[in-house]
């Protein structure tokens, strides 16, 4: 029972604080461009972070992660692998398909797509704009929040500086899959997954340059296909 | 007026108020002269924030007690201001804040830096600015010998020593023969690996792998994975304690069957707190004997527990407190001048400090030649000669396995 507690508790705290970002540094900016809402957000992560570690009882200590899943596991071929880490990828595919599903198969999703492809036209239609960002917001930092609780499951600890590697590599694998497609990032977040393990098990002293693999293919993708593996192709009509 | 006139005016309540006052006076007289003393500024600089934040807040809080208790002390010639800089454990970072320090005339001498790699950034900044500091916590060799700078010393040892003692601990005393190393790739990581590695080769032990990885890793699978198919009798960790957590967590879910050994970046309370069961059984080395072992150790425990500090002093708030200490008794006895002091602390001999004497050699380098070996037993850190893998009761993890 305490599981899914955490997650209600974690999903509902996050995206209300989701929601509270955009009200404060995202819609003020509507007009400017999107450059300075990038540098609006990441300041707002950094006084999250650190007024974590200001405010919160020794908050620049690691803190171990309360074991919620079954312990134990087997090994096949040498490899070990963990009940928990089976429960793990199985909630991160629950949480895929419950992004699918509100995002294709509800009113909102139809909402939250038509105001990501033309605001105006979907407020024509009736579309509240204000709620679909409110709960484009909400959805998003749920999602974190899911993200969080996992990566907690499976190292067994948190540290308020957890996020900026995961938020680099998030926005790399999104980068990577294509920009605004949900299945690239999943498709991204894979392959960079997989550029970076492959580095650190087959190249010799691989693991000192695991990210320099996996960034340079970033690169790469950003050069010679920046609508990324999934992405689609954007035509702007002057 | 007349004297008859006089004494008929002083009634009892004028007396009383003027027997008050005097009172007053006599207890404001020192206070007065206490506010009267010139004003000398140090410098504190460690990671105040960051991965490694709890070691600098225990270095901080140490440096803060030796100078709280130093201006409490009426036979000081001078009242102590503080001016804290948060290095981030980053080298830019710590080359601004050693900007800052240097920069303010007000700062005659500084207590600076616990991790290696913002150390050996700024030793030439403190150089080119002529301005005393004293190294607490960061263990690379070339902080303090690669050069002959007057105003760099260093009151912690460094990692030779504590490689040494570590190699011929794990081969000779506990019978290892195999070791996979993995360490972060700053200059702090590798040079630990490679004076473990050098002196584990002396010792007669082999090494079956080594791998670098970036500070601040989240994910150690591939690299265990890897020293795993190798069989490893012990994974050896070159790194700092958030790092250090995650590898021994890792190692038990992924079934490594190896003994787990640090160096003295995982020697914190944070390492056993967070990695919780894991912890158990794990090697780690630090110079110097323990705190509460030393003549004025228990002193300084029980004065840094009636602070009521938020964080715990860590393995090295020690050394900053000998550190802050040592600079104040160079000003006392040379006065607020930067070359003086400097060159009064590089002929530093002091027999009578809570980590033991301290005596610098030609490079400014404390000449500590004690490593004490710790054990992680029941979510503690016990000196290894005190412990019960010591004594036989309980087996380390790297035994049972061998048995297995």
């Amino acid at each position: 029972m305490a599981l899914p507690l955490t997650f209600a508790a974690s999903i509902l705290v996050t995206g209300l604080v989701g929601v509270a970002a955009e009200r404060v540094c995202v819609k003020p900016l509507a007009r400017a461009s999107p450059l300075m809402t990038l540098l609006a957000t990441l300041s707002l992560g950094l006084v999250i972070r650190e007024s974590v570690l200001i405010f919160y009882p020794r908050g620049a200590d690691p803190k171990p992660f309360p074991q919620l899943l079954p312990q134990g596991g087997f090994e096949v071929g040498g490899v070990a692998i963990r009940y928990e880490s089976l429960v793990i990828l199985g909630i991160g595919l629950a949480a895929m398909v419950a992004v699918d599903r509100v995002i294709n198969r509800t009113k909102m999703g139809a909402a939250i797509r038509a105001v990501a492809q033309e605001p105006e036209a979907a407020q024509m239609m009736g579309v509240n704009l204000d709620r679909t960002v409110d709960a484009t917001f909400f959805l998003g930092s749920g999602l974190a929040a899911v993200a969080g609780i996992l990566s907690g499951l499976y190292y067994s600890e948190i540290h308020f500086i957890m996020g900026i590697t995961g938020g680099v590599i998030g926005f790399s694998a999104a980068a990577i899959g294509g920009l605004g497609n949900v299945y690239g990032a999943i498709v991204g977040g894979l392959l960079f997954g997989v550029l970076q393990t492959t580095a650190a098990a087959l190249i010799p002293r691989g693991s000192e340059f695991r990210d320099v693999v996996a960034f340079a293919v970033v690169m790469l993708f950003l050069v010679f296909k920046p609508s990324g593996i999934l992405g689609e192709k954007s035509v702007e009509r002057v | 007026m007349s004297s008859a006139e006089h004494r008929t005016d002083l009634t009892r309540r004028e007396l009383l108020q003027g027997t008050s006052a005097l009172g007053l006076g006599a207890v404001l007289v020192p206070t007065a002269a206490w506010a009267q003393k010139p004003t000398v500024k140090l410098a504190f600089i460690g990671p105040l924030t960051g991965g490694t934040a709890s070691n600098g807040l225990g270095g901080r809080n140490s440096f803060l007690l030796a100078v709280q208790e130093r201006n409490a002390d009426p036979k000081t010639r001078y009242t102590y201001e503080t001016e804290v800089l948060d290095d981030e454990c980053k080298p830019t970072v710590a080359v601004q804040a050693a900007l800052k320090a240097t920069s303010d005339p007000a700062i005659v001498a500084g207590v600076t830096h616990y991790c290696s790699v913002t150390a050996i950034a700024t030793v030439d900044t403190y150089h080119k600015a002529g301005m005393p500091a004293m190294v607490w916590g960061a263990v690379l060799p070339e902080i303090t010998y690669s050069h002959k700078y007057v105003e760099v010393t260093r009151v912690n040892g460094t990692m030779i020593n504590q490689n040494n003692v570590a190699a011929d601990f794990a081969v000779k005393t506990l019978g290892f023969k195999t070791f996979a190393l993995v360490h972060d790739t700053t200059d702090y990581g590798r040079a630990h690996a490679k004076w473990f590695g050098e002196f584990l080769e002396k010792a007669g032990g082999k090494i079956l792998s080594t791998q670098g990885t970036a500070k601040d890793q989240k994910d150690y699978t591939a690299e265990l994975t890897r020293a795993k198919a190798d069989k490893p009798e012990v994974i050896w960790y070159g790194g700092l304690t958030p790092d250090g957590v995650r590898v021994k967590v890792q190692m038990d879910k992924l079934g490594v069957r190896a003994q787990f050994q640090g160096t003295s970046g995982i020697k914190s309370d944070t390492f056993n707190e967070t990695a919780g069961p894991s912890s158990e059984g794990t090697l780690a080395f630090v110079e110097g004997a323990p705190t509460e072992k030393l003549p004025g150790g228990r002193r300084f425990l029980e004065a840094y527990a009636k602070a009521a500090f938020k964080e715990p002093s860590e393995a090295y708030g020690p050394f900053a407190y000998v550190a802050a200490n040592l600079v104040i008794d160079a000003i006392e006895a040379m006065g607020p001048d930067r070359a003086k002091v400097a060159e009064r602390l590089k002929r530093t001999r002091n027999p009578n400090t809570i980590i033991g004497p301290v005596e610098f050699d030609e490079y400014g380098q404390n000449t500590v030649s004690l490593i004490s070996k710790y054990v992680s037993q029941d979510g503690k850190w016990v000196l290894w000669e005190d412990s019960e893998y010591a004594s036989g009761k309980r087996t380390l993890p790297g035994h049972k396995f061998k048995k297995m």
